[in-house]
């Protein structure tokens, strides 16, 4: 039965790096794997999707509405946007942060009041987590990306080894330590 | 061995396994990876051109001298390569000829959603399109090996969930292809009427062995499944129908997409109860069966825009409906915007305050047009807006056309902006052209161009000098500003609008993500002194945010770039301690 993962937050958050990341885990469990990626206008700021699947035979790389069984939501406002996706009974993990997007700054939209509670009525299974404050605690808010993935490890049943072993074939030698602190601190080892 | 590799990478794996000499391309969404990829294989000889056309007769120049050849390029970078395409399917090859095509549908970051397959036809040019990496992989190879057996162009055509996905790939060596050296065939490769005259039944002829090697090629096949439901389909489609049918379904994959077999197909249509064409964009297999009479379920039912999608793929062939989860209020849109400390944004906020018409061009610029800043009037094509704001400025006369002014970035002004500046300098257009150089090809991420003095490799090369460019072809206005300093870059452009001859202003700032940009500490907001005037949302920096009533910097997204500094009349921006 193939599984999907969808990674959705703000152009620029490093959501692509944390699809490849994912993408490398799952090679190692001898799955056959999928990852689709976004680049391009939608990277400058904007929202962005990436999706991993895997399994037996995987033909889509994309997720569709119903489809994920998890989605790691990088900013709130984006794990609403893509509630729909979320397969019934499917994780919904999000990264705490608030980012307005333009129609709000510019005062033509209201960013949602109370995200996290909404997304539970609705009926997903949510984990929210302040994963900046893991990354800063490692070192930069630039590892949130890695952090994040460490709090969706715990979630997935890989070794912390695999996981290891996957950030490191994925992040540049010059960021490994904070990618592997930022990952530890997420994933409580 | 097995890698997970993009589809885009896995092409320029197989230019390498190919044995391919040249490769010349322009950057575009979903291409530029096949290029940038294929640069790291020392084996081959890589390079950004100016634009997708000389990238094409480059290539057409790599075969005729006998080696294989490659160009790629975005779906819209074929109508700017589409006048050597058809010439050289008069041609043929010498070493083998490939061109890789890249589309675009749903428009992820484009501005239009043609479907290349067009061309192929219009061309009469055989066209391959792999469904996932493991096929671009191959069909990339096989393509090469068509162009050389069939004497032809070969395209190949991607979109972007093929280009932009990673899938197992099985990697072979490099081989060495054995062909002929150059040799001198005034007949078969000086296309004058008296020529061509005698190539074209030659092109019409292999276009038949292509559609008799259409009907047997492994490249098209059955796959069994129940027979009540049929589909023929192909590219990412495919993917999509397997995902949604399974074996509920038989499926007929075609891999190469023009020219279309016909008796493979009656064949297929003869085994199924009812039969669907499933192809995102155009109707043009749908459009073949109906030609011959094989009667299709298409267009009626899928849509001619956007993507599709397996959900889509079950709802219109199984009628099953998705449920899913709902947020119960509205989402506010998050449109991409200039990044904070984007260099073109105190371009914008100038040419907003002067109230002109601006001609926009193809970048990350175009995003000039969005809200708050809205400064952009027309967004066409690569280079349309040094034209476009000539034939502007001749129809409204003379005195409404003084405020013209066209913005092109540095790359895009090279791909096409340098001819249509020689025609404002020509025909004297009171135009202001502004040449948005950030040292960058930037919305296609990062490439090297003439302007930047670096090749694809990052060697020191030739840099194009803009300033002596412009005065060469004509322009005797030329200045430099700096688009950080908006007061300076407001007086500059106010300036040579009001002047009566055409002038350039080159706004030179290198963009914020480049590597060697150095980035001052976040600047922040002092809430005393804060009025809520909201004057520095003008702007539209997407670090700027109202909390609490004040305005705020969010000290993530903030590079220190200073736009801001003048906007504010109380003194509430502070600069990062």
């Amino acid at each position: 039965m193939t599984k999907s993962i969808m990674i959705v937050g703000v152009g620029g958050q490093g959501t692509l790096l944390a699809s490849r990341l994912l993408g490398n885990v799952l090679i190692q469990n001898g799955y056959d794997v999928k990852v689709s990626e976004v680049h391009g206008m939608s990277q400058r700021g904007g929202s962005v999707v990436t999706y991993v699947r895997y399994g037996e035979q995987v033909y889509s790389p994309v997720v569709n509405r119903g489809e994920a069984d998890y989605i790691l939501a990088f900013e709130e406002l984006e794990a609403a946007r893509y509630l729909s996706y979320l397969k019934k009974g499917g994780k919904l993990v999000v990264n705490t942060q608030r980012i307005d997007p333009m129609p709000v700054i510019m005062g033509n939209a209201q960013y949602p009041e109370n995200i996290i509670d909404k997304l539970r009525a609705a009926g997903a299974d949510v984990l929210a987590i302040d994963a900046l404050q893991d990354a800063v605690a490692a070192g930069s808010s630039k590892a949130v990306n890695v952090a994040l993935i460490g709090h969706l490890a715990k979630a997935l049943p890989f070794s912390q080894e695999q996981w290891e072993q996957a950030i490191r074939e994925t992040v540049p030698a010059k960021f490994l330590d904070l990618n592997l602190k930022a990952f530890h601190i997420a994933y409580g080892a | 061995m097995q890698k997970l590799l993009l589809g885009n990478e896995a092409v320029a794996r197989g230019l390498y396994e190919a044995g391919v000499s040249v490769v010349s391309s322009y950057p575009g969404t979903p291409s530029t990876e096949i290029t940038e990829f294929a640069a790291t294989y020392d084996e081959m000889y890589c390079e950004w051109a100016p634009n997708e056309k000389v990238a094409v007769e480059v290539a057409i120049g790599a075969s005729m001298a006998g080696k294989r050849a490659f160009a790629a390029m975005k779906h819209v970078g074929l109508n700017v390569a589409a006048d050597p395409l058809f010439t050289v399917s008069y041609i043929g090859v010498h070493g083998g000829l490939v061109i890789g095509v890249a589309d675009d549908p749903g428009m992820h970051s484009s501005q239009n959603e043609q479907d290349s397959r067009h061309y192929a036809r219009a061309s009469k040019v055989p066209m391959l399109e792999p469904s996932t990496s493991e096929e671009c992989l191959l069909f990339t190879k096989l393509a090469f090996e068509l162009s050389e057996q069939f004497d032809t162009p070969v395209l190949l055509r991607l979109s972007t969930r093929v280009a932009h996905s990673r899938s197992f790939c099985t990697l072979s060596e490099r081989c060495e292809p054995v062909l002929s050296p150059y040799q001198k065939d005034i007949q078969k490769n000086v296309m004058m009427p008296a020529m061509a005259i005698k190539r074209h039944p030659v092109v019409e002829e292999r276009l038949e062995k292509f559609t008799a090697l259409a009907e047997e090629t492994t490249l098209n096949r059955i796959e069994e499944g129940d027979p009540a439901i049929g589909v023929i389909t192909s590219g990412i489609s495919y993917t999509y129908v397997k995902e949604a049918l399974g074996d509920r379904a038989c499926c007929l994959k075609l891999g190469m997409v023009h020219p279309l077999p016909v008796d493979l197909i009656r064949k297929f249509a003869a085994k199924v109860d009812r039969l669907y064409v499933v192809e995102e964009l155009d109707d043009i297999i749908e459009t073949h069966c109906r030609k011959h009479g094989i009667s299709v379920i298409g267009k009626e039912v899928f849509p001619l825009c956007g993507e599709f999608s397996q959900e889509m793929v079950r709802e219109k062939i199984l009628g099953e409906k998705t449920e899913c989860l709902a947020f119960p209020e509205e989402v506010p849109g998050r449109p991409p915007v200039m990044c904070a400390g984007c260099p073109h944004r105190g371009t914008y906020y100038a040419l907003k305050k002067l109230g002109v018409y601006v001609s926009g061009d193809i970048g990350c610029y175009s995003l000039g047009a969005a809200a708050p800043l809205s400064a952009v009037d027309t967004v066409v094509c690569m280079g349309a807006s040094v034209s476009g704001a000539h034939g502007y400025n001749k129809a409204v006369g003379k005195d409404k056309g003084k405020a013209t002014v066209a913005v092109i970035g540095d790359s895009t002004f090279i791909h096409s902006g340098v001819t249509g500046l020689i025609n404002v300098a020509y025909n004297q257009a009171n135009t202001v052209t502004v040449i948005l150089d950030n040292s960058i090809t930037g919305m296609t991420g990062h490439q090297q161009n003439p302007t930047t003095g670096l090749t694809i490799k990052g060697d020191p090369t030739a840099a194009v000098d803009l300033e002596a460019l412009a005065k060469a072809v004509g322009i005797n206005r030329v200045k430099v500003v700096d688009p950080y300093d908006i007061d300076a870059t407001y007086e500059v452009l106010k300036e040579e609008i009001a002047v009566e001859e055409p002038s350039v202003v080159i706004a030179r700032r290198p963009c914020a993500l480049l590597k060697n940009v150095k980035h001052n500490k976040p600047f922040s907001i002092d809430a005393d002194q804060c009025k809520s005037c909201k004057a520095c949302f003008r702007i539209g920096c997407p670090a700027i945010m109202m909390r609490d009533g004040k305005a705020a910097i969010d000290n993530i997204q903030c590079v220190g770039c200073g736009e801001c500094l003048s906007l504010c009349k109380f003194g509430a921006i502070c600069k990062g301690e």
